[in-house]
């Protein structure tokens, strides 16, 4: 059974699964980005849906809660016109004792087409996609500290609708780097898609050990890390991952790497700034930065339905061309 | 896939003006005024924007991608090349027209009339394409054309462009898995 990476691609290089950005090629992330590009207008439009899921059904796992993230993607299954099931698991199967793979079979006894997976444990995406039936499609929703591709994927369209072109933009990745899937996945795709310059800012205790080994700039200087970058992305002090003494105080951290007016300055003078939200005012920006002229943070939100519907057509495209290809 | 030339552009541009001549006329009929011109990608845009450069008309040109319309995303997938598509005024009791290279199965006008319906109730739709042949699967039929033509089963006859337009024949064995709807022709 194929592991890793490959996991997510067919035999043909078609998404089967979208669990990491890791071993995707830069034609592939466009054509995400493309697709959901045709996507964007739908929100606009007096009917806010496309026939194109009609009769799939797509289920929600999530072990463990998110709002937004959930709420996208319900909308973005929504939009697709296919039947959104959500399942809330922490408050139902497990605590009755029932394994995730008996509520996997379950699902699919019930014909599901696709799920949309979120865990507190690394990995579990990819477990869920080997053991599912080859039929169904799985989208990792967030996995622990590993990954969570749809975000990153939904952060690349928005610095592209709003820089055009990856060649020659510098990026800067602020905060919890230790803790964050999101960080993980945004390096990778930001390399991927051929940014000139991805900086990671953090305090030495946030940083992973093998962030070198990512293909990042490190800078433990918020100040000096943030100069001329035309993009600042910056990450959620995760409070509930950490434990011990990681950092001295939310207002030390602040103090030493939130964001300010006068600190974006030195950034270039058309920088955007991103969040993947939730944010928390006054510790890793300023409420002035977040609800400012160059903060695309709801932006971010909007076209993440997008991106989201773009992943789930284009896997379940492969499921049909699969069927397909096994008729025939 | 094997592909001939059949119209030069000189050739694909007489038949333009015959296209436009024709629409004039209907409108005028019908007492259209100020009609919304959607051309579906990728032939007729290339087409629309002629029409309403010939027509002079003031109302912004529309651009339909019917990918997330098709019939066939079940039998083959998503298109790797969807492109948004844009009506920048509301089709709400508008005229609209709509206008595409090749009318073949009707399959394609069937999913651009959807989508059309998607953004609003337009007052009338009006179908306008440059090449109509023989082969509907479905009760869609023109009201203005340009060249009717006869063609063998197994040939297709494509537009391209943009520049320069022209009308090729061609053959390709693999086309009856795409419902004979790549795109060009429909």
């Amino acid at each position: 059974m194929s592991r890793g990476p490959s996991l997510q691609l067919d035999d043909v290089g078609r998404l089967r699964h979208f669990l990491t950005i890791d071993g995707l090629n830069r034609e592939l992330l466009t054509e995400i980005l493309d697709t959901a590009e045709g996507f964007a207008g739908v929100s606009e439009r007096t009917v806010k849906k496309v026939p194109l899921c009609r009769g799939k059904i797509v289920a929600n796992l999530f072990f463990e809660n998110s709002t937004r993230t959930r709420t996208t993607f319900e909308l973005a299954g929504k939009r697709l016109s296919a039947d959104v099931l959500n399942l809330n698991i922490t408050a139902s199967s497990t605590s009755k004792g029932e394994t995730l793979l008996d509520t996997l079979r379950n699902l699919e006894a019930m014909h599901v087409d696709m799920f949309v997976v979120r865990h507190a444990v690394s990995g579990a995406a990819h477990f869920i996609a080997r053991h599912a039936d080859p039929g169904v499609g799985v989208i990792n929703a967030g996995d622990g500290r590993h990954a969570h591709p749809t975000q990153a994927m939904l952060d690349m369209f928005t610095i592209r609708r709003h820089k055009g072109e990856f060649t020659g933009l510098r990026v800067a990745i602020v905060g919890d780097i230790l803790h964050s899937r999101v960080a993980r996945s945004q390096i990778l795709a930001l390399n991927t898609l051929g940014a000139s310059e991805v900086r990671v800012i953090a305090p030495r205790t946030l940083l992973p050990v093998e962030a070198r080994s990512l293909g990042v700039h490190i800078y433990h200087d918020m100040d000096e890390g943030i100069r001329d970058v035309d993009v600042v992305i910056m990450l959620r002090l995760q409070k509930e991952r950490m434990q011990g003494a990681m950092l001295p105080s939310e207002h030390e951290y602040y103090r030493l790497f939130g964001l300010t007016e006068a600190r974006l300055a030195a950034a270039d003078s058309e920088a955007i700034v991103m969040h993947p939200g939730p944010i928390n005012r006054g510790v890793e920006m300023a409420s002035e930065v977040a609800d400012g002229s160059r903060s695309v943070i709801l932006q971010q939100v909007s076209y993440g339905i997008a991106v989201r519907m773009a992943v789930m057509s284009i896997i379940i495209g492969t499921q049909n061309q699969q069927g397909q290809d096994n008729k025939g | 896939m094997q592909s001939n030339s059949f119209m030069n552009a000189d050739a694909v541009e007489s038949l333009v003006d015959e296209m436009a001549g024709k629409l004039w006329s209907l409108m005028n009929e019908r007492a259209i005024q100020a009609p919304l011109l959607v051309g579906i990608r990728t032939g007729g845009v290339w087409l629309a924007e002629m029409l309403h450069q010939e027509l002079g008309l003031e109302e912004p040109l529309g651009t339909l991608d019917i990918s997330f319309y098709r019939d066939d995303f079940t039998r083959i997938g998503m298109n790797p090349e969807v492109h948004p598509s844009d009506l920048p005024v509301p089709v709400d009791d508008r005229h609209v027209v709509l206008i595409d290279d090749v009318l073949h199965t009707g399959r394609t006008m069937r999913a651009a009339l959807n989508e059309i319906f998607d953004y609003g109730r337009p007052a009338s739709v009006i179908l306008a394409c440059l090449v109509e042949r023989r082969g509907r699967e479905l009760p869609i039929q023109p009201d203005v054309v340009a060249l009717h033509k006869e063609m063998k089963p197994g040939e297709h006859i494509t537009l391209t462009g943009p520049e320069p337009l022209g009308l090729v024949i061609g053959t390709d064995s693999n086309r009856e898995s795409r419902n004979g709807e790549s795109g060009a022709e429909a």
